[in-house]
């Protein structure tokens, strides 16, 4: 009984708005950093050394942006964009203002991820392609990206709990979903309770973001 | 035809130039299985993709069936290339696709066919290299030798003129080897295709080649029919590879023969001569006597031949030799 006292001040109503908060934004960034990233790894990994379109200048400056992106702290990074995401969607609060720096935060982190699994990829197999007479185009999209999926679904899986930490994060500029929820309540309100709720559902979220992850990584692999 | 006139590749590593192919003349006739023998650095494997331009020369021509190769652009190379098929040592088969899909992904790349059609020239071709059940199958669940079949399905899906093979048997057992040899002989028949294979071994050659090249640090150092070159070998490399594949070591065997009284030849029987009943018909008439010292029968592609290293004593050995140069028997007297 004691274990239900300890949580009987628990807001659900505002838990279950603060998951679906956390959903959206994990998912529509996710969204935003596959479509952005996954070209971008490709470009990495084209023009980068001994591949196809070695070409030293051009991935020094892309590996440049992608390295100072990287390397800034995402909280700082949250601040630093907050014009640029007013100018993109109109407010830097709430779940919209959170989406364009959880993507800037985690497309680079995607894109190196992708450049790996591509370079995973047996040298090979493209020399094969080539030999049929594919373009630079078709070894893109019927080899490569086919041969390297276990790889992009491990990166994607590895990206989306990190966004998850993300989104946790992005509650200190008031973007909402569960992280805004332990700050305010759990931290700010010395709440207990609501923290441990948050933190069990974040644990929850990555738990099952991981294994889905791993089941298409081995459905894939086709070993 | 396939024609190389005096091209050559140079590498450019760390600032220096390092010369993989010297400038190399060469023709192979249409429909010849031919056959570049080296070991590994000598420049087949360059000289190899260079027809299909996987490698592009640093000088000369490449002339197929009239083309020149080194002059056409992207596009002009795409269509090239998908008359000219291709197996790897490795298969370099697509883990991610299943037998079926492999098989036509060079027909699915080049566009002209539809889906149906391609399914049933799929289905043609599995039947042809025997693996027809395994078409759902993924590359992983199949043997070496049966990745090689669904390699040689692919290569031939976009009915090419010519096949390049490169060290295609060197990851598969003897027994896998024999009869992906075998394979890619009864497709040479058939479809009177063209192979260029490059392998490391002379058995390779002896099996299925019409013609040889061997090679050694980046240029052609003996090349001909493999009969001549196999059974009267010339250049120091091209003697080397005969003996790896004799299992013969020179040298231990003029130890051997030291001992051994009288004269000492070697014998080289071809095509109908090999079973011809000669040496005892030549002893009966000459009354020499001999000792068999080494003695190999054997055949080179669909020719039989036999080789037999002799004692000989007593008798008239001048006449017994004059009676084998006549017959038509390749004699070399080696003491």
């Amino acid at each position: 009984m004691d274990a239900l006292n300890f949580f009987a001040n628990v807001d659900w109503s505002e838990i279950w708005l603060a998951t679906g908060d956390t959903f959206i934004m994990l998912f529509g960034s996710l969204f935003f950093t596959v479509l952005l990233g996954l070209p971008l790894g490709v470009l990495l990994f084209m023009f980068g050394p001994r591949q196809m379109f070695e070409q030293k200048g051009i991935y020094a400056v892309l590996s440049l942006i992608v390295n100072i992106l990287r390397s800034l702290p995402f909280i700082i990074l949250l601040i630093v964009m907050i014009p640029i995401t007013v100018l993109i969607t109109g407010t830097s609060l709430g779940v919209a203002g959170a989406i364009p720096p959880l993507v800037v935060g985690a497309t680079p982190f995607f894109a190196r991820l992708v450049e790996t699994a591509l370079r995973e990829v047996d040298r090979g197999i493209i020399e094969a392609t080539q030999s049929m007479g594919a373009s630079t185009r078709q070894i893109i999209i019927n080899a490569l990206l086919p041969e390297a999926r276990p790889g992009i679904f491990a990166a994607i899986t590895v990206t989306a709990i990190t966004l998850v930490s993300y989104t946790a994060m992005a509650g200190v500029v008031g973007a909402g979903g569960l992280g805004d929820l332990a700050i305010r309540f759990g931290y700010q309100r010395f709440q207990t309770d609501v923290m441990v709720v948050t933190v069990v559902l974040l644990l929850i979220l990555v738990q099952v973001l991981q294994s889905v992850g791993d089941k298409l990584v081995v459905h894939f692999s086709r070993k | 035809m396939i024609e190389f006139q005096q091209v050559h590749k140079t590498y450019r590593v760390a600032g220096r130039d390092i010369p993989a192919l010297h400038p190399t003349s060469l023709s192979i006739d249409n429909g010849q299985v031919f056959g570049l023998i080296g070991h590994s650095g000598a420049g087949k494997s360059t000289l190899l993709r260079l027809i299909n331009r996987l490698e592009a020369p640093s000088g000369g021509k490449i002339i197929v069936d009239g083309e020149d190769v080194t002059a056409f652009d992207a596009s002009q190379l795409r269509s090239f290339r998908q008359q000219v098929g291709m197996i790897f040592q490795h298969f370099n088969l697509l883990a991610s696709k299943t037998v079926a899909d492999n098989v036509g992904l060079p027909l699915t790349l080049a566009g002209e066919l539809s889906r149906k059609e391609i399914d049933a020239r799929v289905a043609e071709l599995l039947q042809r290299v025997g693996l027809s059940e395994h078409a759902k199958k993924y590359p992983a669940q199949l043997s070496g030798g049966q990745k090689q079949r669904v390699g040689i399905a692919r290569a031939l899906s976009t009915r090419p003129k010519i096949l390049l093979c490169d060290e295609a048997t060197s990851a598969l057992d003897p027994q896998t080897t024999a009869s992906v040899l075998q394979l890619l002989a009864e497709i040479n028949r058939e479809l009177n295709l063209t192979i260029v294979l490059i392998t490391h071994e002379m058995d390779v050659i002896r099996r299925v080649c019409d013609q040889v090249a061997v090679m050694d640090a980046g240029q052609i150092v003996e090349q001909g029919p493999v009969a001549e070159v196999f059974l009267h070998p010339k250049h120091p490399t091209t003697k080397r590879f005969v003996q790896e594949d004799e299992q013969v070591d020179e040298a231990e065997q003029r130890d051997d023969f030291a001992h051994v009284p009288g004269r000492i030849v070697r014998l080289t029987f071809q095509g109908d001569a090999t079973y011809a009943p000669l040496l005892g018909t030549v002893a009966r008439e000459t009354g020499v006597d001999y000792s068999i010292l080494a003695g190999r029968i054997d055949r080179i592609k669909d020719t039989p031949y036999g080789q037999l290293t002799l004692a000989v004593t007593g008798g008239d050995m001048d006449a017994a030799f004059a009676r084998f140069a006549a017959a038509d028997v390749h004699m070399e007297v080696l003491r």
